[in-house]
């Protein structure tokens, strides 16, 4: 599919990342992560709280501090190696080149700054505007997240607007410059349901017309399904399953992901049909020295996915046309998989 | 925004109701009397008897009150029993002093705190924020009198390089239009007499302002500390703003927002008289006043000044309450 839409924005290659404060032992939250993103695509990034998910994101757009936290690895915008980038040369790229939208819109936005100035300063920053150049700039794009009224609102401060217009205004911040490459860390997490569908819809659009390559970071597989042309699936720092968007809801593999699906209530269920949780809790995972994070947790897992048994961990492999998975006991299916599904013919 | 500003104006009203009548309790309690401190220790009872008739001690205490709160608000307090003189004139005489001095105090407070507070945070956890934060415990915890002291002993005494008491050198002949020394040499041209009541300024501000500065470097350290952690500033940076603007527009003018109420209060404190600095200084402003009628008795210059105090501690605490709220837009009074 990647190949298709040209050569990728991004390029995520062994990303690492370890927290190391002082008199602590290490963390490794995010372990040797690669994708790609091709421009227009949507690439969806999955997982529980704490499977490092957003890490990934922050240290893609070098957000992370620069005390305690070591990055590994690879990552390439448009080519351009940014890991061991100096700092100069990230800012430069990011806002213009690469932006990022955030889970909760009200603590994102300055609350003492005009939502006007919050806009106009990226195109000042980046694009050679003058002021009243980038105020009209604004108007426009503020116009285009679906803002009514967008000379009224620069004029106002971020408590003035409902949550859903908080969003787009960060949206509108985020497109200022047509970045080629958008991060959303859970953009709708905050917001309420409806305002929810609108703000896909938007992204959707967006990324149709400006071809920006969108990397979605999500804990939500209803957006995964309204928005995402390939879903990776991480888990405790590791990305263990890869699909296209239709395989991965019709026939997940890993037994995580499995549990994912299988977890979220459905409307035919008929009332009083239990949810299935996946039992136990990310932190009864042990760390990826040897084996499988997920197997203390997992139906399928037998005496080879634990850490004593395997020797190494479970390695990431090619599982059938365009699938990756990390598991040595995936789930089977009668059938070889197909990829037309109900859900797949929604789109 | 100008009902808020009539409605804190008319709570002035009970404020010094209640507080005329405490001062007025307060200092008839106190032992010895007027008449004492006037006619000394060994004043016969015939001659303390002959002084409090003259100036009316004598009558029963609600008549003494009714007397005072009628002239009062007219803003005549009387005349003051040690210099004969008006007390509002005398108020008027020394009230800029202690201004000049309190805003000498709060720049010095905030000229060194604010980016010693920030710089604190900025670097966490290294010698200069933990001595920062030290420095500022001792701030606070050293007295006001005792450093005063220090100051004029060491800078004025020894080293003689700057002057120890007074507004002004007193051979300096000044003009006086607004009783602003500094204000006054500047309008006058008279550019030596503003510079030596700048030096005389000096030591008085350091002393007073050390309080001021311990509580606000530690407020701006606090309170950066907690905006570079909050999820606008990590937008900001997802913008690719230059640093200069992330710290101008997204730390530091969020970060001086708690900043600016202390600073108001303290404003508001210094004004009310530093007693105790002005005294160790013989400064000759209100606080040097209080300290001097404290000891000869003078009820009229105490309940005058500390009346007018009120006055002002009100109207800049509601100069405070209005400049936040244009510092911060989700709190503009309506």
């Amino acid at each position: 599919m990647t190949s298709v839409l040209g050569a990728p924005v991004l390029e995520v290659d062994d990303l690492s990342v370890t927290f190391q404060r002082k008199g602590e032992k290490p963390t490794r939250a995010v372990d040797g992560v690669s994708f790609s993103v091709a421009p227009g695509e949507t690439v969806g990034l999955v997982g529980e709280s704490g499977c490092g998910k957003s890490v990934t994101s922050l240290a893609i757009m070098g957000l992370l501090p620069s005390r305690g936290v070591k990055v590994g690895g690879s990552v390439r915008l448009e080519g351009q190696e940014l890991i061991g980038a100096g700092s100069r040369k990230l800012r430069s790229l990011r806002g213009a080149h690469m932006a990022m939208v955030f889970q909760d819109p009200l603590s994102s936005l300055n609350p003492t700054v005009q939502i006007g100035t919050q806009v106009t300063e990226v195109l000042l920053e980046h694009r050679d505007m003058s002021k009243a150049e980038a105020a009209a700039e604004a108007v426009a794009l503020l116009d285009r997240v679906g803002i009514p009224d967008p000379r009224r609102r620069l004029k106002e401060y971020p408590h003035q607007l409902s949550g859903g217009m908080r969003q787009r205004a960060l949206i509108a911040m985020a497109l200022a410059c047509s970045p080629r490459l958008l991060i959303a860390d859970e953009p709708t997490t905050a917001l309420d349901v409806t305002i929810q569908a609108q703000i896909l819809e938007l992204l959707k659009e967006l990324v149709v017309d400006t071809g920006t390559a969108l990397v979605m970071i999500t804990h939500d597989l209803g957006v995964v399904a309204g928005l995402c042309d390939r879903v990776h699936v991480m888990y405790s720092g590791k990305i263990i399953e890869t699909a296209d968007r239709h395989e991965l809801f019709a026939q997940p593999r890993q037994p995580y992901t499995g549990g994912l699906l299988a977890s979220v209530p459905r409307l035919d269920a008929g009332r009083g049909t239990p949810i299935t949780p996946i039992r136990g809790s990310a932190r009864d995972a042990i760390p990826w020295a040897e084996g499988c994070a997920f197997a203390p947790r997992c139906d399928n897992a037998q005496d080879d996915c634990l850490t004593e048994v395997s020797g190494s961990v479970v390695p990431l492999e090619p599982d059938g046309p365009g699938r990756e998975l990390r598991c040595r006991h995936p789930l089977q299916y009668p059938t070889a998989p197909s990829g037309a599904t109900a859900l797949g013919a929604a789109r | 925004m100008l009902r808020f500003i009539v409605r804190r104006l008319l709570q002035l009203i009970p404020i010094l109701l209640g507080l005329s009548v405490l001062l007025f309790a307060w200092l008839r309690a106190l032992p010895g009397g007027p008449a004492q401190a006037a006619l000394g220790e060994r004043a016969t009872p015939e001659a303390i008897a002959r002084y409090n008739e003259l100036f009316g001690l004598d009558e029963p205490l609600i008549v003494q009150y009714l007397r005072f709160l009628g002239r009062a608000i007219r803003l005549d307090f009387g005349t003051s029993a040690r210099t004969g003189r008006a007390v509002t004139t005398e108020f008027l005489e020394r009230m800029p002093g202690t201004i000049e001095l309190t805003l000498f105090a709060m720049i010095f407070a905030i000229g060194v705190g604010i980016p010693l507070g920030y710089l604190a945070a900025r670097r966490h956890g290294s010698w200069l924020d933990s001595t920062s934060v030290i420095g500022s415990l001792l701030g606070v915890a050293i007295p006001v009198f005792f450093l005063a002291y220090l100051l004029r002993l060491g800078f004025a005494v020894e080293l003689g390089w700057l002057p120890g008491s007074g507004r002004q050198d007193v051979r300096m002949d000044a003009t006086r239009i607004t009783n602003f020394y500094v204000l006054d040499g500047l309008l006058t041209r008279e550019w030596d007499a503003a510079w030596d009541a700048v030096l005389h300024l000096i030591l008085p501000a350091i002393a007073l302002g050390t309080i001021p500065l311990a509580i606000i470097v530690r407020i701006t350290r606090a309170s950066v500390l907690d905006v570079v952690n909050e999820d606008y500033v990590r937008t900001a940076n997802a913008k690719g703003l230059a640093t200069s603007t992330v710290r101008r527009r997204h730390i530091i003018k969020n970060a001086l927002l708690p900043v600016s109420t202390t600073i108001g209060l303290q404003t508001g404190l210094l004004l009310s008289g530093a007693v105790l600095t002005e005294s160790v200084f013989a400064f000759g402003g209100v606080g040097s006043a209080l300290y001097d009628a404290l000891f000869a008795r003078d009820f009229a210059i105490l309940q005058g000044f500390i009346l007018m105090l009120a006055i002002v501690y009100v109207l800049v605490n509601l100069l405070v309450d209005i400049s936040y709220g244009l510092l911060d837009p989700r709190v503009r009074v309506r």
